[in-house]
């Protein structure tokens, strides 16, 4: 049993709660509407059933606040369901045009009166009445018969156009009868035969348009398609950010930036392909994995071969062929110097020129990568025979370059120029003689590159690479003695004297490895001379031992007194650079051509012979014997060798105009930990020297 | 802008260098140069499998493509390499061009020792 409280709607009531339902009851308002009406019925509502709180299900919940919220409710004349606006299409302007004004007029009850007047003037009243009589009777009307009145009439409401013609028939033949006076004329809605026209039936009639023209479109949406479309919109907003706090200036940037974005745009794609960079690189790298299918399995044994045998002969080692660099326009020219890169473990670079002294053409310089041998990655043209190159450690896109007739450039590779970033120029300190070797140095003092050149006049110079130019600077000239070896003191003597010298020829050089400006020089001759940078006359010291020109000395990267020196005279020295003679010699049945420390050991070095062999020693297995003696390659001398700074790869270059790649087998390979690498060979130096190693 | 016409003949010379040294090494078969919606720019080939390479290669690249960015929006497809019985297509993509290189695999290299 509900109890009903009746809210009582007042017009323009101030204050009404929120339950206007009479059906749902609120403990809070319903006191409101309670008190309302309670205060009238209050006495009496002892008998009434307690207000039994119900809410509908899905009754809203409400906080205090909204609930005390007050909700003014006006009653004023507007039809509810009025439109608000209705547009109709105005023909005169052809448009559509909202009319505001809307008729708020609202028909509750339509009701056709039939009421006339009883006594009037108007005959017309009378005869009705009389003929509606007559009218009624056939019908059977009872009630209308009775009524005195007449004022029934259920034909006239009903009627309206259609069964006036009849009610006229009827009436007209009355009429005649009954002699009527004048047409009989309802005021309200009589209208006369005459006036009727005829009203041919509805007929329905439609047209159809064309129909649009359609067509499907249909996309897929990804994930990526998704980001693009936020990459873009992010984009934008960036951009109008941008332009907006720009203000003017920025807009006509912008307009600017416009009109240069148009201008590409306008050639043919197919025009420009070859200038888009990325379909370059794309080339680049397409052709080496041409090359890379083609050479499978070289490139599989590269990374993955270790040859097996070499577990059951601990003290030999091999050297496993894998590619051969060829550059199709050398075959004639000899290899005359091997780089590789300090920082990109598969790069090097190859000078090309001919130690032959009748048959000096032009040089070339070709850098390679291992990972296409069929064609080196750039190509440089010189003038004359390449003698020496060198990589610069820190800057690794710059390569110094001696060259046969006497002059040093420098090439850079990133640079697309077609030739040396510098030459030395004639006037300026270029060398008479080929330049056999250069090597870059640290920066000096203010911040430039810098290299040192050797060369057969004599001279070993330095070279400092400012902005525009190459400035030289004789470090040192090699002065050989006319007279037998002699002290340091006593040349100043000589000298003195007035006694005439002549200039070493200076084939080879190399530098200390923590002592800046010690270096250590071979000659011609078969002498070699340690020098410092400081001192201009003198030789801190010469080394006597080899008798023929000494094509290569280098130093040991681990014990930096130790070095090791190459000759003609089919002999490998090692020497302590602190004493005269030769700690260890090692005889190779033919004339040397080039040696080279391991990077990873202190007592690996290997030697390229002549006679097409690669000598590899590993002092601490075998003091006497190379570990391994391959034949390279066959009726060509190697003329130069490389061990890769990170790899266990090995270069050889021939008097062929051929690059050689070896792996090195993994006995070949022993390294120990870095302070150890020292003591090795101190340990087996005093060995050598018959000396009990101290530990 | 006489240098800039010897840069343009420079780069075209390079292109063109690389393209037939690709072309000319061994096993490869030709070389198709075309853009994303598969009209084709440059070939080494005829006219036929110029024409079936480009339509099936590039759609076969956008799979790809899909695929990859589905996986990590960010990332994007940059070699497609399929390796068939006979042959190897190779596919590089860059933002305009699609380089496709067919290459038959295991033809020797001649002259090799």
């Amino acid at each position: 049993m509900k109890s009903v409280r009746r809210t009582k709607v007042a017009i323009e009531s101030a204050t009404l709660g929120r339950t206007a339902s009479t059906h749902s009851l609120r403990s809070a308002n319903g006191d409101e509407a309670g008190g309302g009406g309670g205060g009238g019925g209050g006495g009496g509502d002892d008998w009434l059933p307690p207000k039994v709180l119900l809410k509908p299900p899905g009754q809203l919940q409400l906080t205090e606040a909204e609930l005390n919220e007050e909700l003014t409710r006006i009653l004023n004349a507007n039809n509810p369901h009025a439109p608000q606006n209705i547009a109709r299409f105005n023909h005169r302007e052809r448009v559509f045009k909202a009319s505001p004004n809307v008729d708020h007029l609202v028909v509750h009850f339509e009701f056709d009166g039939y009421l006339s007047y009883k006594n009037v003037d108007d005959s017309a009243g009378g005869a009705a009445v009389r003929r509606e009589e007559s009218v009624m009777a056939p019908a059977g009307a009872p009630a209308a018969a009775e009524s005195g009145a007449g004022e029934r009439e259920a034909g006239v409401p009903a009627a309206g156009g259609d069964a006036a013609p009849d009610a006229g028939e009827e009436k007209a033949k009355e009429e005649e009868e009954k002699k009527p006076k004048g047409p009989l004329r309802n005021q309200f809605n009589f209208s006369e035969r005459a006036s009727q026209t005829t009203n041919n039936p509805y007929r329905e009639r439609w047209t159809n348009t064309e129909p649009p023209p359609q067509r499907t479109f249909s996309d897929t949406v990804n994930q990526w398609s998704i980001f693009d479309a936020y990459i873009e919109d992010q984009l934008q907003k960036e951009k109008a950010k941008a332009k907006a706090p720009a203000g003017g200036a920025g807009a006509k940037g912008a307009k600017d930036e416009d009109k240069q974005n148009i201008l590409p745009t306008e050639t043919h794609a197919e025009d420009v392909y070859y200038k888009n960079t990325d379909l370059r690189r794309a080339l680049i790298i397409i052709e080496r994995m041409a090359n890379q299918n083609t050479f499978d399995e070289i490139a599989q044994d590269y990374k993955y071969y270790e040859d097996a045998s070499d577990e059951l002969t601990p003290s030999k080692g091999s050297l496993l062929p894998l590619w051969k660099f060829l550059c199709e326009k050398e075959k004639r020219k000899q290899v005359t110097a091997l780089c590789w890169n300090s920082k990109f473990s598969d790069f090097f670079t190859v000078g090309y020129g001919s130690y032959d002294f009748s048959n000096q053409g032009p040089g070339m310089i070709a850098g390679f990568t291992l990972k296409n041998p069929s064609y080196p990655e750039f190509l440089y043209v010189t003038d004359s025979g390449v003698m020496s190159l060198d990589f610069h450690p820190q800057h690794h896109s710059m390569i110094a370059v001696g060259l046969y007739d006497g002059s040093v450039a420098v090439y850079s590779m990133q640079e697309k120029s077609d030739g040396p970033l510098f030459k030395s120029a004639p006037k300026a300190g270029k060398h008479t003689d080929p330049v056999w070797q250069v090597c870059w140095q640290k920066d000096d003092l203010d911040g430039n590159a810098n290299f040192f050149s050797i060369s057969t006049d004599g001279r070993v110079t330095q070279w400092t690479l400012l902005k525009t130019e190459l400035n030289h600077t004789d470090v040192i000239k090699l002065r050989l003695e006319m007279k037998g070896p002699q002290g340091p003191g006593e040349l100043d003597a000589a000298i003195d004297d007035g006694q005439l010298f002549s200039l070493a020829g200076g084939s080879c050089f190399d530098f200390h490895k923590n002592l800046d400006h010690l270096f250590v020089v071979g000659t011609e001759e078969g002498k070699i001379f340690k020098c410092s940078k400081e001192y201009n006359n003198q030789y801190l010291l010469s080394f006597e031992g080899h008798q023929m020109s000494v094509y290569a000395v280098r130093y040991n990267h681990f014990h930096h007194s130790i070095f090791i020196s190459a000759s003609a005279d089919w002999s490998v020295k090692l020497w302590d650079h602190d004493e005269a003679k030769p700690i260890m010699s090692f005889d190779l049945n033919s004339s040397v051509g080039d040696i080279a420390w391991a990077p990873y050991s202190s007592t690996v070095f290997a030697a390229a012979t002549a006679d097409g062999k690669v000598c590899v020693f590993d002092l601490a297995e075998n003091k006497y014997e190379p570990i391994s003696e391959q034949q390279v390659v066959r009726k060509a001398k190697l003329t130069h060798i490389a061990f890769n700074p990170f790899e266990p790869v090995l270069l050889v270059g021939d008097d062929k105009g051929q690059v050689i790649s070896l792996k090195l087998s993994p006995n070949l390979r022993k390294k120990s930990k870095e302070d150890d690498e020292a003591t090795k060979l101190r340990n087996i130096i005093l060995i050598a020297k018959g000396q009990s190693p101290t530990d | 802008m006489s240098l800039q016409k010897d840069g343009v003949q420079k780069d075209y010379a390079d292109v063109e260098a690389t393209l037939t040294r690709i072309t000319s090494h061994t096993g490869v078969q030709g070389i198709v140069i075309a853009t994303h919606e598969g009209s084709v720019i440059r070939s080494t080939l005829d006219n036929i499998q110029t024409q079936q390479i480009s339509t099936l290669v590039t759609q076969l690249a956008a799979r790809g493509k899909s695929v990859v960015r589905d996986l990590d929006p960010e990332d994007d497809l940059t070699f497609l390499r399929i390796r068939s019985k006979k042959n190897e297509i190779m596919v590089a993509e860059t933002k305009q061009y699609l380089l496709i290189t067919i290459q038959n695999p295991n033809e020797l290299q001649k002259g090799w020792i």
